[in-house]
């Protein structure tokens, strides 16, 4: 049976006793008798110490693995978090990416010294071409959503150079689009357009086409969508966004639907953005720092501008004469750079030996064991009455699911969320929870191809299970989770203006009277 | 084709699971994308990808090997560069922490009773911060310093819902590219002020004749292109504050162990860059966006990003961890979200917080003293060369400029036969410098004969 650590671990503010941490001393003192003491402009000295813990390297150590013990990741168990993707890490990638020779390189270390590692960061911008169906791709966008906020300055920067961006102010986007779209969209200085989806899980054509009008700049689209399904009229939907002279930009978040089975380049997509720490298995390290290169079609934009000229970010190019890999910086038409630097390359490397590992047989194979989980997970769900499986009946999940606990909620008032807390109880982290918002009381399912058919039963049967103690007992899910580190937690002391706590300092500094509510 | 990170890729249990879902083919799973779309099996491991076949873990670990070592790799002590990253010595127990599966493999803890560990560490992450800071709240981390300038200029125009926003002309090139991004589509307008060409101190005149009808005034302290901590921060502050505009300091967390804090300045916001603390180079990421501002209930409802919070569990018996403030986030907020920010740097974050728990407040300090004395030292050292070093005479920290009687890089480039990593010519990266101008860095990893070496070898291209 699962049950999680609790080591009732102190703030490491508690444990600091005044010892002795590391230290650099080194030889500071024979630099003291040259310079003498440290001289800082009175004005510009730091008046108190900072109140930070002492601590020795054991307690330390103890400390964060402990707290380790209280967390959950994709080493510990599954994570079927719809949309996010949480395959396995390879352990080989983990040796590779974080070698000390890659730790040592310096961002602005000269080129010519660099062509090993720049011929592999060229050769991973074809590789992802290749998969994505694109002519060009930049590696630098530091996630999905820095990838989606390129893609928008593109779109802007391209109706810009045609004159035309006063016209062009909005961007079409799906109710089912994952809340990044709207928000990159609005970083990027549009406003949105939200169409319906229909019953059979598509994008509402007609809402669609109704929406469309000379001000529309672009669609941003995820396919197959968060619902798991294929946008089964994309090729009349990239037809028509083009006649208005929008762009098509894809969502690359759920490739893992289609890998090595359909690519968003011959579907008519001009921009496609991916999630490194989704597809192509670079950890997530607990919230990020992941990757999000983005790829494009090649177009004429005006005169002799090409789309490729407004990519964002550095991209490395091979220059035949010299026989040297270069890198190229942003020029005049594009947007710049959304990060300092190329890029954050340990993730890039990681993807890199990821794909090298597996192939193209491989990445298709592991595309298609994630649509044959989903789908064998559908089935074994389809007895259950419980769980309902809202919009296109009938139809073949790809990558995730969505299940809508909403006959179990109006049966019995057991929620999603409940629903979700005996799940952890189980020793399974949760799926995503009420999104996409279209669906009541959603499950959003996501196994990945890493997950074992051994599991994906274990977790049927648990669904099933948390459905029968439901119905007999309504109360009992309400005091779920039980064999976590902690119970249900206090959301609204969390969060009120008298209670909330963002930092030790603010709280000791509001005990003290120092710092009011925050409101 | 059966693959060891590919559990069900097993032939049997892959036809048993096709057999139970009840279709012949893999393929017909696959029968709502148009013929048009579907990608034919031959032509696909044709594509340019990998090597067009599956290697093994040894073929692998062979190519990966020879594309480390197709690369001149300067050792640490050896690098004299900074620029927006810098060479610090990571200790070991840093990196095999932050190497745990647990947090390394996890998600964004959306379940937070099964994630406390975790959210507990981001929450000590940002409370470390803010008592170096001296900032109220931090939130969990943006992707890197520059990024968190183009959310802070956005911020402060939603605040104030102004447009004009003063940067110093000094300020580091890739931030004013990152910051002319992210605010470009928002009308707001950066404006530079002048610094003084013989102390590199900001021109408070000029600012003062700029300062009508600010949404901002931003600070780079210590500039990262010129070493300069401004002496003139505390005026730069009230400037900003008489003029109603919010004070934005941009911080190198490693000098504020010597120099005043953004809440001893009486800053709005203080971004950062956290890859002093813990993170290796790289070749420019992953690093550390960091992002504070003031214990200000409008303040906080404009910021970006996550936040963690310390609460307890609804029973009260035991204290508990969850992400607050959520509807400011793009997952509830969309189109009305402060950022469209979601993957950040939570494992840099993690990092930065062991980092500064294993040195604590006396190992800190020396790290900073450190980087004071080599750098003070070198550009002694240097200057008994001949050279005018430091080219600035304002206070510095870690980083000075030179100016040599000759082409920098050109002197750079002879050093990297001796296995020194010399610098930054300026004139590559900013429109201030001359080409004789470099740009030095030193830290604690470089040890007094480190210096002396490179002064040597200096001394021999004469």
């Amino acid at each position: 049976m699962f049950k999680q650590a609790n080591w009732n671990e102190p703030l490491i503010y508690e444990l600091s006793n005044g010892r002795e941490g590391i230290r650099f001393k080194g030889n500071n003192e024979e630099f003291k008798q040259i310079l003498g003491d440290i001289s800082i402009p009175q004005s510009l000295k730091r008046e108190k110490e900072p109140e930070l813990p002492e601590v020795s390297e054991i307690e330390v150590v103890r400390h964060f693995t402990r707290l380790s013990e209280m967390a959950y990741g994709v080493d510990s168990g599954p994570v079927p978090l719809g949309s996010c993707t949480m395959k396995y890490n390879p352990k080989l990638s983990l040796k590779i990416a974080t070698d000390k020779r890659l730790a040592f390189i310096h961002p602005l270390q000269p080129e010519s010294t660099l062509q090993g590692l720049l011929k592999a960061l060229y050769e991973l911008q074809n590789w992802l071409a290749s998969i994505t169906g694109m002519d060009y791709c930049t590696l630098h966008p530091a996630a999905g959503a820095q990838g989606e906020l390129s893609g928008v300055l593109m779109i802007r920067k391209y109706h810009e150079i045609k004159g035309n961006i006063n016209l062009k102010d909005e961007i079409i986007i799906p109710d089912s689009a994952h809340g990044t779209n709207p928000a990159s969209a609005a970083m990027g200085g549009f406003k949105t357009i939200e169409i319906p989806t229909d019953e059979s899980g598509n994008m509402d054509y007609d809402a669609f086409l109704s929406s469309l009008s000379e001000r529309t700049a672009g669609l941003m689209l995820t396919n197959p969508s968060t619902l798991g399904l294929f946008e089964e009229r994309i090729l009349d939907v990239a037809k028509i966004i083009h006649e208005k002279d929008g762009l098509l930009y894809y969502d690359g978040a759920n490739l893992n639907g289609i890998l090595g089975k359909a690519r968003p380049g011959d579907m008519g997509f001009d921009m496609a953005h991916l999630n490194l720490h989704k597809t192509f298995s670079t950890p997530h390290g607990g919230g990020g720092p992941g990757a999000g290169p983005l790829c494009i079609k090649d177009r004429l934009v005006k005169d002799d501008i090409m789309f490729h000229d407004l990519l964002p970010g550095p991209i490395v190019i091979y220059d035949e004469k010299e026989k040297l890999y270069k890198i190229k910086w942003p020029g005049k038409y594009s947007p710049g750079l959304l990060k300092s630097f190329f890029g954050n390359v340990q993730q890039l490397i990681w993807a890199y030996t990821y794909i090298l590992t597996l192939g193209p047989q491989g990445l298709k194979e592991a595309g298609e064991i994630a649509v044959i989980n989903t789908n064998y997970f559908i089935k074994l769900m389809e007895d259950s009455k419980g769980y309902s499986l809202p919009y296109g009946n009938g139809r073949f999940r790809k990558h995730e699911v969505v299940l809508s606990a909403e006959p179990l909620h109006e049966e019995t008032g057991v929620t999603a969320e409940d629903v979700s807390k005996g799940l952890l109880d189980s020793g399974f982290y949760a799926p995503t929870i009420y999104f996409p918002l279209i669906v009541k009381e959603a499950l959003m399912i996501e196994f990945t191809e890493s997950e074992t058919k051994e599991n994906i039963e274990r977790f049927a049967n648990r669904l099933k299970e948390i459905e029968e103690i439901a119905k007999k007992n309504p109360n009992e899910p309400k005091q779920w989770p039980i064999n976590t580190t902690v119970r249900r937690i206090d959301m609204v002391k969390a969060n009120h203006p008298k209670t909330i706590t963002p930092t030790y300092r603010a709280g000791i500094l509001r005990q003290k009277g120092i710092l009011g509510p925050l409101r | 084709m059966e693959h060891e990170w590919i559990p069900n890729s097993n032939e049997q249990v892959k036809k048993s699971m096709l057999d139970y879902i009840g279709v012949k083919d893999v393929l017909d799973l696959y029968n709502d994308i148009p013929k048009q779309v579907l990608i034919d099996e031959e032509k696909w491991n044709n594509l340019d990808i990998g090597k067009k076949k599956p290697l093994d873990q040894i073929e692998v670990e062979k190519i990966m090997d020879n594309i480390l070592n197709n690369n001149k790799i300067f050792d640490e002590s050896k690098q004299f560069i900074g620029g927006g990253a810098w060479p610090h010595y990571v200790p070991a127990a840093v990196q095999y922490l932050a190497e745990r599966g647990e947090i390394l493999t996890a998600y964004t803890p959306y379940q937070p009773e099964i994630s406390q560990g975790l959210l507990q560490m981001l929450f000590e992450y940002q409370s470390l911060i803010s008592d170096i800071l001296e900032m109220d709240v931090v939130n969990a981390s943006m992707y890197d310093m520059a990024s968190a300038l183009g959310e802070a200029f956005l911020m402060s125009k939603r605040i104030n819902d102004k447009s004009k926003i003063l940067i110093p002309e000094t300020i580091n090139p890739f931030h004013l590219s990152v910051a002319k991004s992210y605010t470009s589509p928002h009308e707001i307008s950066l404006i530079s002020y002048k610094v003084d060409p013989n102390t590199g101190y900001s021109d408070i005149e000029d600012i003062k004749s700029k300062a009508d009808d600010l949404s901002a005034i931003y600070l780079e302290y210590p500039y990262q292109y010129t070493g300069i901590v401004d002496i003139n921060a505390k005026a730069i502050s009230e400037i900003a504050h008489e003029k109603n505009a919010l004070f934005i300091m941009g911080v190198n967390p490693l000098s504020l162990m010597l120099y005043k804090t953004p809440g001893e300045l009486n800053a709005d916001i203080a971004i950062g860059e956290g890859q002093p603390l813990g993170l290796g180079l790289n070749f420019g990421g992953p690093y550390l966006g960091i992002f504070a501002t003031k214990w200000n209930a409008e303040y906080v409802k404009q910021m970006p990003g996550r936040l963690i919070g310390m609460t307890t569990s609804i029973d009260g018996s035991s204290k508990a961890f969850a992400m607050i403030l959520q509807t400011r986030e793009q997952h509830i907020r969309r189109s009305k979200a402060t950022s469209n920010i979601t993957t950040n740097s939570s494992l840099s974050a993690i990092t930065a917080a062991i980092y500064i728990s294993l040195l604590g407040r006396k190992g800190l300090k020396d790290v900073a003293e450190s980087i004071w004395y080599r750098s003070h030292y070198a550009a002694k050292q240097i200057k008994s060369l001949g050279f005018k070093s430091p080219l600035f005479d304002g206070e510095f920290f870690g980083d000075f400029v030179v100016e040599f009687n000759e082409d920098f890089e050109k002197i750079r480039n002879k050093l990297i036969d001796f296995g020194i990593l010399f610098g930054i010519p300026l004139i590559q990266y900013v429109p201030w410098a001359k080409n004789s101008w470099g740009l030095l860095s030193f830290t604690e990893v470089h040890s007094k004969s480190d210096i002396d070496f490179v002064i040597d070898k200096l001394k021999s291209l004469r």
